[in-house]
């Protein structure tokens, strides 16, 4: 009996103590400089640049994004070949080493936002939530600048 | 180390050289060499296509005749590397500030059948003043492209809509229409605008 309870107790903190064993990783990433550009109506998918820095020991893995301003959003790359012929697709999950940056920037890795329900107005915010491997979510503000902008700084 | 261990050494590293020079071949001389680098440009006087402006005036290789010019193909559903394109563009031409007030910059979509005269209209009016916006037919939209040597292809996307692959190299001519050179996408400003310098000073 004794030991039956001892054993639902080792159990029910095994249990409780697993997320937070699980969850390992993802609350040390600092995102930093994240922008957009305005859109043209909602007919025309966005993008968002930013970077990702793991502070932390372990690596993180990006596997998805969450927004209300579009439907689809998505982590794409875009590559340019030897002829200069320019191509992109979904980049699928993102690694981030401990200590490493990742860029999201343009010509590269970007947050491709298809299917957007508003119009991203220059001036405004919207939010993008960062999906990790380990269960954690990282939501962050993002900055809509002009249609012409080149980077963080407009 | 006995004989057969050797021999059993000396299978693994032939066969690790074997491996290795396949692989060589395949990359150099084999199925998997990379296309051979575009061809140049024609000259503009040997090109031959009609497009309408973002005016709505008719306009083709010749118009551009007179003054250098810049040219570049792509679409404005594109997110990534057309804003991208255009906004690098429109720093060049303000570093170049009053040097380029003849210059022709031509944007040219890939995609006509969402970039309507008046899609182009606005969505290069976000841009620098100097940067027209032409948009063709599909059969006038490949003779342009046949001419530049550009390429583009039409891509399916999740949810039933398309993206477009295309060159996103920027073609530079001189005012009687020969190919002067290319920017290559993303080349840094401190490259590009001295390019374009030179193509206006020989102007």
């Amino acid at each position: 009996m004794k030991s039956s309870i001892a054993a639902t107790v080792f159990a029910s903190c095994l249990f409780i103590g697993l997320p937070t064993i699980t969850v390992a990783g993802s609350e040390d990433v600092v995102v930093e400089d994240a922008w957009s550009r305005a859109s043209i109506g909602i007919n025309r998918p966005g993008a968002a640049y930013m970077t990702l820095r793991n502070t932390g020991t372990d690596p993180v893995t990006l596997v998805g994004l969450e927004t209300p301003l579009a439907m689809m959003p998505d982590i794409h790359e875009t590559t340019t070949d030897a002829n200069g012929v320019s191509s992109m697709a979904p980049a699928g999950d993102i690694m981030v080493p401990p200590g490493e940056t990742v860029s999201l920037e343009p010509g590269g890795l970007h947050a491709m936002l298809m299917r957007l329900q508003i119009k991203m107005v220059e001036g405004e915010t919207f939010p993008l939530t960062l999906n990790f491997a380990d269960g954690g979510a990282l939501t962050v503000d993002v900055p809509i600048l002009g249609i012409a902008a080149r980077g963080p700084e407009g | 180390m006995n004989r057969s261990t050797l021999i059993t050494y000396g299978a693994a590293a032939s066969g690790v050289l074997a491996l290795a020079l396949f692989v060589g071949w395949w990359q150099v001389d084999g199925p998997g060499t990379p296309e051979p680098a575009a061809q140049r440009p024609l000259p503009l006087t040997q090109m031959k296509f009609q497009m309408t402006d973002q005016d709505g005036s008719t306009v083709g290789p010749t118009t551009l005749l007179g003054n250098p010019s810049i040219v570049f193909f792509g679409f404005t559903y594109c997110p990534d590397v057309c804003p991208t394109t255009l906004s690098d563009i429109s720093g060049w031409l303000d570093d170049l500030g009053d040097d380029v007030a003849d210059m022709n910059v031509v944007f040219i979509t890939v995609d006509p059948k969402r970039d309507t005269v008046a899609a182009m209209a606005e969505y290069v009016s976000y841009f620098h003043p100097a940067i027209q916006g032409w948009s063709g037919t599909l059969s006038e939209t490949t003779r342009a492209a046949a001419g530049f040597r550009a390429s583009y292809e039409k891509v399916a996307t999740e949810g039933g809509d398309y993206t477009m692959n295309h060159t996103a190299s920027v073609f530079l001519f001189a005012s009687e229409g020969q190919f002067l050179g290319t920017i290559d996408y993303h080349e840094p400003r401190e490259f590009a605008v001295p390019k374009i310098r030179r193509v206006l000073t020989r102007a």
